[in-house]
C-alpha cells in the first residue's frame, strides 16, 4: 500500500465513521437516559434514506404508512392507559401528541411525494417523517417496561429492530437505492488527494452537529436536564424532572440524528430496508468503546471504526464486517478490565 | 385549621416485609417537626412514601391534597421536597448547574430562579466559592449544604430533611441544623428525620420517637427532651 490510497482509505474511513459517530452520540444519549440500547436507530436512518430515494422518484414512500401505523398503536394505547387508570388527565395532550402530531409530516409527505419539488424541499421533509420514529417506538415498546433490566430492554430493543425491519419490507419492498448526490464537485488538495464535495459535506456535518450537540448538553437548561436524568434518576425526579419527559426529548433528538445520518448516507451506500441494522451496530462499537456514557470517547471511537471499516474493506471486502467486530473482543476486555477498577464510582453518594 | 401536613395510618412495605406500620403525624404550617429513632426504624421509608417514591397505604395529604393522587413530580411542583439520606446529587454536575436543576420545576420564573440563586449562596457562601466546581469533589458537609440548597431552589413549603447530620462532624452539625432552624423564618415548614436526637430536639418544636415502624411517643420536643425514656435510650443518660 502506497501512502497515498493509504491517505484516500484514511479519508474515506473518516467519512464513513462520522456517519457513525452521529449514530454513536444518539445511542448513548438514549441509553443514558432511558437505559435502552435503541438497535432500532440504524433502522430510522436507512428509512430515511429511502424515503428521500422515493422523493426523488416521485414515488409515495413506505414511511407514511409506517408512521401513521406507529401512531395508531400508540394512541390505541394511551386509550387504554387511560380506560384502567379511569382517568382523562392529560389524555387529550399525549392524544395530541403520539397520533396528530405524526400525522403532519405524513400530511407533507403525501403532498409532495409524486411532485417535482426542489431537493431543499425534500430533504426536511424526509427528516420531518424521521422525528416521529424514536418518541413512537419508545412508547410503544419501552414505556410499559420502563422499570425492566438493561438486558430485557436490550432484548425488546433487538426484537423491536426485526419487527420494524419486517414493516419496512412490507412498506419499502425488497430492492435497495442510492439516493442522488447532495452536492458535486470534486475538490483536489494540495497533496494531490482528490476528495468529493459528499465527502466533505459529510465530514463537516458531523462535525458541526457534534458541536451543536456538545453546546445543547453543556448550556441549554433542557440539556442539563438529560444530563441529570442520566446521572441520577432519582435526584432528577426530586427536583421536578420527569423521566417519561426527557425520555422523549432523547428521543426526538436521536431520531433527527437517524434521520440526518440516513440523508448523509444515502448517496453513498446503497440502502435496503434492512440496512440500519448494520449502521447501527457499527456506531454501537463506538459507543461500547465509549463505555455508553462517554461523548467525546464514542466520538473517537466511531471514527476509529469507520477508518478500520474503509482500510479492511481495502484488504478484503468479504473480511470488513470481520474486522470490524472483531473489535468488539479487545474494547470489551478493555471495558471490563476498567470497570473492576473504577467500579466503585456509581457509589459515590453512598458515603455522602 | 387543618394540618399543612396530615399521615394517618401509613403502611409501607418492601414486598411482603412491612418497614412502616400504621404511623400517623402531623405538621402545622411554620413548624420544625422531627421524627427520631434508631437505624432501621423506618425513617427513611416514612419519607419515600411520603415523597412517592415508595407506594403506601393509608392517609397522606398535603396543604389538603391528597398526596396518593399526584407523582413525585408534582408534589414538587406544589412546594413539597425531599433532601434525601442519600443526597442523590448529579455528582458529575458542577455545583452551580446542580442549583440550577434545583429550580427546574421553576425555570418559568427566571426572576425566581435568580433570587433563589443568589439566597442559597448568601445561606451557603462555601458553594458560591465552588459553583463551577464538580459536585462528587466536594467534602460530605458540602455535599449536604449542596442537598438542602438544590432543594431551597424548588421554592419549597414543606422541606422533609433526612438525616442532614450523617455522616458529618459535630461542628458541621450544628452548623448545618443551625441553618435549618433559620428556614423556618423564610416560611418554610420543616419535617427532620434524625438519629441524632438531641440535635433534632433542640432545633424542633414537637417531635415523634419512631422504632419498628411504630410511633413510641411524641410530644413537645422539650417535653422529650426531659423525658426519662427517651433520656435513658436516645440522649445518652442525664442531661447536663
Ligand atoms: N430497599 C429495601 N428493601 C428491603 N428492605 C428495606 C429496604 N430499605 C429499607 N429496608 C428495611 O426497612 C426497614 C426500615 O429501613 P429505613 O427506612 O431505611 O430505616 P431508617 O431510615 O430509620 O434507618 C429496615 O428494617 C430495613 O432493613
Ligand atoms: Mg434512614
Amino acid at each position: 500500500m502506497t501512502p497515498d490510497i493509504a491517505l484516500i482509505l484514511t479519508v474515506d474511513g473518516l467519512a464513513n465513521g462520522a456517519i457513525y459517530l452521529l449514530a454513536g452520540l444518539g445511542l448513548v444519549l438514549i441509553f443514558s437516559v432511558t437505559r435502552v440500547v435503541f438497535v432500532p436507530f440504524g433502522d430510522i436512518a436507512a428509512f430515511t434514506a429511502l424515503t428521500l430515494a422515493a422523493f426523488q422518484m416521485q414515488r409515495v414512500p413506505g414511511t407514511i404508512g409506517l408512521v401513521a401505523v406507529l401512531a395508531a398503536v400508540a394512541s390505541l394505547m394511551e386509550l387504554g392507559a387511560a380506560v384502567r387508570r379511569r382517568s382523562a388527565d392529560g389524555l387529550a395532550q399525549r392524544l395530541f401528541g403520539y397520533g396528530l402530531l405524526p400525522l403532519i409530516p405524513c400530511g407533507l409527505a403525501w403532498l409532495i411525494a409524486a411532485r417535482d419539488v426542489p431537493e431543499i424541499v425534500r430533504i426536511p421533509v424526509a427528516l420531518g417523517l424521521a422525528l416521529p420514529m424514536g418518541p413512537l417506538l419508545d412508547r410503544i415498546a419501552f414505556r410499559p417496561i420502563a422499570d425492566a433490566s438493561v438486558l430485557v430492554l436490550l432484548i425488546v430493543a433487538i426484537a423491536l429492530h426485526f419487527a420494524i425491519a419486517g414493516l419496512g419490507l412490507l412498506f419499502f419492498g425488497p430492492e435497495g437505492f442510492r439516493t442522488t448526490a447532495l452536492v458535486d464537485g470534486i475538490f483536489e488538495l494540495p497533496g494531490g488527494l482528490v476528495i468529493t464535495g459528499q465527502l466533505i459535506l459529510m465530514m463537516a456535518s458531523a462535525v458541526l452537529l457534534a458541536v451543536l450537540f456538545f453546546l445543547f448538553f453543556e448550556r441549554s437548561l433542557i440539556g442539563k436536564a438529560l444530563r441529570a436524568t442520566a446521572v441520577n434518576r432519582t435526584g432528577a425526579r426530586l427536583v421536578g424532572i420527569r423521566p417519561e419527559r426527557t425520555g422523549v426529548t432523547a428521543y426526538l433528538i436521536a431520531s433527527a440524528l437517524a434521520g440526518i445520518s440516513g440523508i448523509l448516507i444515502g448517496p453513498s451506500t446503497t440502502i435496503y430496508y434492512d440496512s440500519g441494522f448494520l449502521i447501527g451496530l457499527k456506531a454501537f462499537v463506538g459507543a461500547i468503546i465509549g463505555g455508553l456514557v462517554s461523548y467525546p470517547v464514542t466520538a473517537l471511537g466511531a471514527l476509529f471504526v469507520g477508518v478500520m471499516e474503509s482500510f479492511a474493506s481495502f484488504f478484503s471486502s468479504a473480511m470488513k464486517e470481520v474486522v470490524v467486530f472483531s473489535l468488539l473482543i479487545p474494547v470489551l476486555l478493555w471495558r471490563s478490565l476498567a470497570l473492576a477498577h473504577g467500579g466503585d464510582e456509581e457509589h459515590e453518594e453512598l458515603d455522602g | 385549621m387543618s394540618a399543612m401536613l396530615e399521615i394517618a395510618d401509613l403502611h409501607v412495605g418492601y414486598g411482603k416485609v412491612e418497614a412502616v406500620r400504621g404511623v400517623s403525624l402531623s405538621l402545622d404550617k411554620g413548624r420544625i417537626v422531627t421524627v427520631i429513632g434508631p437505624n432501621g426504624a423506618g425513617k427513611t421509608t416514612l419519607l419515600g412514601a411520603a415523597m412517592g417514591l415508595l407506594a403506601s397505604r393509608g392517609v397522606l395529604r398535603f396543604e389538603g391534597a391528597d398526596l396518593h393522587e399526584l407523582g413525585v413530580e408534582d408534589r414538587v411542583e406544589r412546594g413539597f421536597c425531599l433532601v434525601p439520606e442519600r443526597r442523590e446529587l448529579f455528582g458529575e454536575m458542577t455545583v452551580g448547574d446542580n442549583l440550577i436543576l434545583g429550580a427546574y420545576s421553576r425555570r418559568k420564573d427566571a426572576a425566581f430562579v435568580k433570587s433563589a440563586l443568589d439566597g442559597v449562596f448568601d445561606r451557603f457562601p462555601r458553594l458560591a466559592e465552588r459553583r463551577r466546581q464538580r459536585a462528587d469533589t466536594l467534602s460530605g458537609g458540602e455535599r449536604q449544604m449542596l442537598a438542602i440548597g438544590r432543594a431551597l431552589m424548588a421554592g419549597p413549603r414543606l422541606l422533609l430533611l433526612d438525616e442532614p447530620s450523617l455522616g458529618l462532624a459535630p461542628l458541621i452539625v450544628r452548623d448545618i441544623l443551625r441553618i435549618v432552624a433559620t428556614l423556618r423564618d423564610t416560611g418554610v415548614s420543616i419535617l427532620l428525620v434524625e438519629q441524632n436526637a438531641r440535635a433534632a430536639l433542640e432545633t424542633a418544636d414537637y417531635g415523634y420517637v419512631l422504632e419498628t415502624g411504630e410511633i413510641a411517643l411524641h410530644g413537645a420536643a422539650s417535653d422529650l427532651l426531659n423525658d426519662p425514656r427517651v433520656m435513658a435510650t436516645y440522649l445518652g443518660g442525664a442531661t447536663e
